[in-house]
């Protein structure tokens, strides 16, 4: 085994791209998958829904770094693709289809509507594709109220427990395994798609998409790739959050949503797969903080009544600014950076 | 023919605002190419504190509109010198998010102070309807329509004889040329956003005393400035103005016709439908600046 080495011996591409250099990376993620295995067992049942929560966010995070950081087009309306894949995984478990199948199909649904909304990638770029994008959010969301809706009033789909060869996974604790399983694979892939040739060609889009257009790459093609790998992740994470939930209305899925994904990754680090897992903890975290503090509080303060609703969004929009001011490169960057600070110590190079 | 008319009329005051609104936002890309997605938020921050002024310090309604255009104004200056100054040059989604990180902190500030509620602005004018023939007029919407069109009217004035208005116009074409003739591009990106912001109180405050007052609802017409400045295209200024009331007409008209028929209301989202469209046809606008790209 080896664990770190004193310079750099690469000698050929394939070790630059590997996603461990040494053994370190392979001990310490596995000691953190065994000890996340663990979690459902002894934290509370609230805790373990937080949890899960936060797993589903790195999914749909991952796929958003996919399509904004690593192939430079800037999505809005990632939260309507994760409704998107809500809605498909709740009607197709209602007409009675298992979970391993209706996640699947549901982010592939999801990834069509996505292709679609890329199309205008064609012609537009940068600002106007954002808007491109802010307007599938909108069209989808009002497709979800109008599905809501329904036969007059407002009726919510009910998403029937996952079961597995019979057993219920229960939401509290069994549906854990469930997200985390997806979670382990879904980085995974992004992990190595980074490695091949789409990887290598969305970066050279993103990098400068003339340039890349010159060396024979068909950016239309790649970015709608790029758009349908991303729907494909948001529509996961939605399937998964149908079923965690258990009930599924339009009100989650609003553009916040889609702002809440963009802070994430800006939070964690734009194009690294590592940055959409911090930042999707994160910000799945702080309005949990947030809540417990607004409530201890409110108890001071009995005047201000709309506290947690006022933090949230205010304690949110700082960390945005103050990431995007003062640690532009995001927690990931930071995290290198403490890295290579222990890998040499006690020596500065 | 008559309903068409009053949908018309109504569309045309509702597209003036739009219209206004969309100006602010126009100047802030044109100059300095940032999208800004606080737009609504600070329309509706300054609709609250023009609200603010008149019931809770007794001030009278005109004097305090005017008390916070001018705040407004200076905060422009402000938000872009501590905010956006840093991030000039920075990639597309740092300047995006940046002022929805903004907006999201206008909406923790209003949400604290207002919570979400429903407002009513002080009356300041007797709202007796005037009849012509079929046609309904309120004298607010009348009043609307004459300030939208009075404010636009000046604006169009000071970008074309004014020093100032034409070293902006001078810098959103060109700021290396600007630059080298002596126009402190600075000062242009600090007076744009002053005047966007002033802008987009004007337009508040007149979709304030006509319908009520809300965090959501004022910041919507933030979300639905897009669509209008995407139908005249991103950088034109007369295109923000056609643009916003083409929307306004647009969302009247369906409201009035569609809707009934459909039995579902269209009116939210057909502007995006719209955009979506036109993005694909025609993807720079009616009046925008087509990006040729030479190698």
């Amino acid at each position: 085994m080896q664990f770190s080495a004193c310079g750099n011996y690469k000698t050929r591409y394939e070790d630059e791209t590997t996603i461990f250099p040494n053994d370190t990376g392979r001990v310490f993620v596995a000691a953190l998958l065994v000890f996340l295995a663990t979690l459902p067992w002894w934290l509370s049942p609230y805790l373990v829904f937080v949890t899960t929560l936060i797993g589903l966010f790195i999914v749909g995070a991952v796929g958003l770094n996919i399509l904004t950081g690593s192939t430079g087009q800037i999505s809005l309306g990632h939260g309507a693709f994760m409704g998107l894949g809500a809605y498909a995984a709740a009607l197709l478990a209602q007409a009675g289809l298992p979970f391993w199948l209706a996640i699947p199909l549901a982010g592939a649904v999801t990834a069509v509507a996505g292709a679609f909304f890329g199309i205008p990638s064609l012609r537009v770029k940068g600002l106007y594709l954002a808007l491109a994008t802010l307007a599938a959010q909108v069209i989808l969301q009002f497709a979800f109220n109008l599905f809501d809706s329904r036969g007059g009033g407002t009726s919510y789909l009910s998403v029937p427990e996952p079961t597995l060869f019979g057993w219920t996974l229960d939401r509290d604790r069994m549906f854990f395994y469930v997200v985390f399983a997806t979670v382990v694979l879904g980085v995974y892939a992004a992990l190595n798609l980074f490695r091949t040739r789409v990887g290598r060609a969305f970066s050279a889009i993103r990098d400068n998409d003339r340039a890349a257009a010159a060396m024979g790459i068909n950016v239309f093609k790649y970015k709608l790739l790029a758009f349908s790998i991303a729907a494909f992740y948001a529509g996961v994470a939605g399937a998964l959050w149908a079923y965690a939930s258990g009930v599924v209305s339009a009100e989650r899925f609003t553009l916040l949503l889609s702002v809440e994904y963009l802070a994430m990754i800006i939070v964690g680090g734009l194009g690294s797969v590592l940055g959409s897992i911090m930042g999707a903890t994160v910000i799945t975290v702080l309005p949990e903080v947030l809540r417990v503090l607004a409530d201890s509080l409110s108890q001071v303060l009995p005047q201000a009544t709309h506290l947690f609703l006022a933090m949230r969004f205010a304690v949110f929009g700082l960390i945005i600014v103050g990431f995007l001011m003062f640690e532009s490169q995001g927690l990931a960057d930071r995290w290198r950076v403490i890295k290579t600070y222990f890998n040499t110590w006690p020596f500065r190079y | 023919m008559d309903f068409l008319l009053q949908l018309l009329v109504n569309g045309l005051v509702i597209g003036s605002v739009y219209a206004l609104a969309a100006l602010g936002f126009v100047l802030i890309y044109k100059s300095s190419r940032v999208l800004n997605f606080a737009h609504g938020d600070f329309l509706a921050l300054g609709t609250f504190v023009a609200f603010a002024l008149a019931t809770s310090l007794h001030l009278p309604v005109v004097p305090s509109i005017l008390l916070t255009l001018v705040c407004f104004f200076v905060l422009g200056l402000v938000v872009e010198r501590v905010v956006l100054r840093p991030l000039i040059g920075k990639e597309i989604i740092a300047v995006i998010m940046v002022s929805v990180g903004l907006s999201s902190v206008i909406k923790g500030v209003m949400y604290l102070i207002w919570g979400p509620g429903y407002f009513l602005f002080p009356e300041f004018m007797p709202d007796i309807p005037i009849i012509i023939g079929d046609l309904y007029l309120s004298p607010l919407h009348l009043l609307a329509l004459a300030v939208s069109a009075a404010f636009l009217g000046l604006f169009s004035l000071f970008f074309k004889h004014s020093t100032l208005g034409v070293a902006m116009r001078a810098v959103a074409d060109d700021q290396q040329a600007a630059l080298s003739l002596g126009v402190s591009v600075r000062k242009i990106f600090a007076i744009a956003w002053g005047i966007a912001l002033l802008s987009a109180v004007a337009a508040g405050v007149i979709v304030g005393s006509i319908t009520s007052l809300s965090t959501e609802g004022l910041a919507t017409i933030g979300i639905l400035v897009f669509p209008a400045v995407i139908v005249g295209g991103l950088d034109s200024i007369p295109g923000a103005v056609i643009g916003g009331l083409l929307i306004g007409v647009l969302e009247n008209l369906t409201a009035g016709f569609i809707d009934p028929m459909l039995g579902v209301s269209l009116r939210s989202v057909v502007p995006f439908i719209v955009l979506v469209v036109i993005l694909m046809l025609k993807p720079y606008g009616l009046f925008g600046t087509v990006e040729i790209e030479r190698v």
